[in-house]
């Protein structure tokens, strides 16, 4: 056992399924002789060469158009796009092509690739390096979104997704790459669907995923403290959700808050609380509450980036409040 | 080539021209819904370019006006047009309509909406044959209006690039549904379009079948020896609308109309055999009346007396309907 950076479990899951299976691809931009902008696939290139590990030009939807046109012949190629951001000039192919052939095809032709990208804010990368879209994927139907938290999950979920036979569209995070944490030697594998209950609790059950799960840890060891026992939820998958774990959780605390970094409305937030509604309304002893971005392009000043952007404070102080006891 | 294949290829074109018609007809008569594209008019392109290629061995892509390849790339019109039924025998279940005839049986990896958007499934597919080194090519048919999109400019450069086996069928029909080619595009012929990617084109008649198959074949050659991609265009004419509620009157003269109808494909080829004494007016006839039949007893029968999909089957399909749990899980939580 290591402790392993977030980048690096990403590498090693790259580098494991190119070993395992030859019909293993990578594409992007500066993902070859670079190595990825963030490591991620970092002397992979040298090792398995340029048919395999693929730089391709600034032309994000054909080449994840690409991407989805070798799946549908037999390939799992891991389509790296560089931000979020990028990913809009894509949606064509992903959105309109990957998540609707298998189903337009009447289940006769499949789309097994992983788009993988970092969405989320860094720091002060103004508003066109800084979109966070999850919601946008996890509103389409034919589509896996998953958000690894860790390394640990980074590593398992991307081996897992390669091997799912579904297009998957794998959300890390800036701010996460560099996170550490131990993650077995041995190879293993974490599943793509289920929601994780990673701290038990029975006042408040925080929920979050990415690096907005990291705000509700940090959030919970401070309600600790005062004497507030916060169960914090790990989404995991986005789409599809894991709802029965919410509600089981919601039904023990009687009280619910979701942290995402995205703006609020029609988003991940929207979508657990209906869920929480739907699934268990009178289970609740309190109004559920969003802690979620300003309603604004992401701005490039440090105070104001800060403002606009929600901390664990946010999260800690929401949960305060909603206990009555801010 | 000898008399057979010859008449072969009229009765594939003229069978292409009836089902399609009779597919009109069933739409009049709600039988059929959505939108409705027909090919009538630019046969001689998909039959002509297809009979060069391998039947269910090279991949074949291509837009929404897609009943007359999936076909000649092997899909069988009695689930062709199950599928314009919106049946559960159909080529996409039901699932897909005129738009979206898949059979992968054919290699026939479906029709698109999205006008530009087969371009670099195309490449993807031959991007898979150059990896796996086997000896397939990808073949992506598309309209002139596609090339006004960005995946035409992106996907060019990477196919040429990257030596990749596709070659790119433009089926120049002189419009963009209602704006004819000179009020929407620059440069108009198509082929021109390519050469700053190195890709090497050409342009040809498209209404004469024999045409059309001697310039595919070079082209598929270049392509299927490792020469990288082709791009070759057809000059052609879609003798109806751009779909059913297009009445084509607002954007084009009844006289260009009828010049094309004089060089309607079927018309062209069926003079050039009988002036070449492969076949008379009676055996046209003869053959009318067999593809009537078929029509009416295999293909039309087959459509009205399938059943249509089960609404209890209507979540199947957006995933993986069997996925592998060490994958996919779902992860076990322990409650308390």
């Amino acid at each position: 056992m290591a402790e392993m950076y977030y980048w690096e479990a990403i590498r090693r899951a790259h580098d494991e399924e190119l070993a395992n299976d030859i019909n293993v691809i990578v594409m992007g931009e500066d993902v070859g002789v670079v190595g990825g902008t963030y490591k991620a696939t970092l002397g992979l290139y040298q090792k398995y060469g340029e048919n395999r590990v693929i730089d391709t030009p600034i032309s994000e939807n054909s080449f994840c158009g690409i991407g989805i046109g070798a799946s549908m012949a037999g390939l799992r190629p891991i389509v790296e796009i560089m931000s979020i951001n990028f990913a809009l000039l894509a949606l064509d192919t992903l959105i309109n092509a990957a998540a609707k052939i298998r189903y337009m095809s009447g289940g006769r032709v499949s789309c097994p690739m992983v788009m993988r990208t970092p969405g989320g804010t860094a720091h002060q990368l103004a508003a066109q390096h800084s979109a966070r879209l999850a919601r946008l994927f996890m509103s389409t139907s034919g589509l896996r979104v998953v958000t690894p938290r860790s390394p640990l999950d980074a590593y398992g979920m991307l081996k897992s997704a390669v091997r799912c036979n579904d297009p998957v569209i794998f959300i890390e995070h800036e701010r996460m790459y560099n996170m550490r944490e131990e993650v077995p030697d041995k190879e293993f594998f974490r599943p793509l669907e289920g929601a994780e209950v990673v701290r038990r609790g029975t006042d408040i059950t925080l929920i979050g995923y990415n690096l907005s799960l990291q705000l509700c840890l940090e959030a919970a060891k401070r309600l600790e403290k005062d004497g507030v026992s916060a169960e914090v939820i790990d989404l995991r998958s986005l789409k599809p959700l894991d709802r029965e774990t919410i509600r089981r959780s919601v039904e023990k605390t009687h009280r619910v808050l979701v942290a995402e970094e995205d703006e609020a409305s029609v988003g991940v937030g929207s979508e657990i609380i209906t869920t929480v509604i739907e699934e268990c309304f009178f289970a609740l002893d309190a109004q559920p509450m969003r802690i979620h971005a300003a309603d604004v392009p992401v701005p490039y000043a440090e105070n104001l980036e800060k403002a606009a952007i929600p901390d664990a404070d946010d999260v800690y102080r929401g949960a305060l409040s909603m206990l009555g006891r801010a | 080539m000898n008399a057979a294949d010859q008449k072969r290829l009229l009765r594939e074109m003229t069978f292409f021209r009836r089902f399609e018609e009779r597919a009109f007809e069933a739409y009049m008569e709600h039988k059929i819904g959505g939108f409705l594209h027909l090919y009538i008019g630019q046969e001689a392109v998909a039959t002509g370019v297809l009979e060069m290629a391998r039947r269910g061995h090279d991949y074949v892509i291509t837009g929404y006006r897609d009943h007359v390849h999936a076909m000649k790339a092997g899909a069988p019109p009695r689930e062709v047009m199950a599928e314009l039924y919106g049946k559960e025998t159909g080529s996409s279940r039901g699932r897909g309509g005129s738009m979206h005839i898949f059979d992968p049986n054919a290699k026939f990896m479906g029709g698109y909406a999205l006008v530009g958007e087969p371009f670099p499934l195309a490449a993807g597919l031959a991007l898979a044959c150059k990896y796996k080194k086997t000896d397939q090519i990808a073949i992506c048919f598309l309209g002139d209006g596609a090339n006004n999109q960005g995946t035409f400019h992106e996907t060019m450069n990477m196919a040429s690039l990257w030596k990749l086996p596709v070659l790119f069928v433009c089926e120049n029909n002189l419009y963009a549904i209602g704006t004819r080619i000179d009020r929407s595009t620059a440069v108009t012929d198509q082929y021109k379009r390519v050469c700053g990617y190195n890709i090497p084109s050409s342009q040809h008649d498209g209404q004469d079948i024999e045409i059309v198959m001697d310039s595919a074949k070079k082209a598929v050659d270049h392509v299927r020896s490792g020469k990288g991609p082709y791009f070759i265009e057809y000059l052609t004419y879609r003798l109806r609308g751009h779909s059913m509620s297009d009445k084509t009157a607002a954007y084009r003269s009844k006289e260009e109309e009828q010049q094309w109808q004089r060089r309607d494909p079927l018309k062209v080829y069926a003079d050039k055999l009988k002036k070449a004494k492969v076949l008379t007016d009676d055996d046209i006839k003869e053959m009318e009346r067999e593809i009537h039949e078929e029509i009416e007893n295999e293909v039309i029968k087959f459509a009205e007396n399938s059943p249509a999909p089960r609404v209890e089957e209507l979540n199947k399909y957006v995933l993986d309907d069997n996925p592998d749990p060490r994958w996919i899980g779902p992860l076990q939580n322990t409650y308390q």
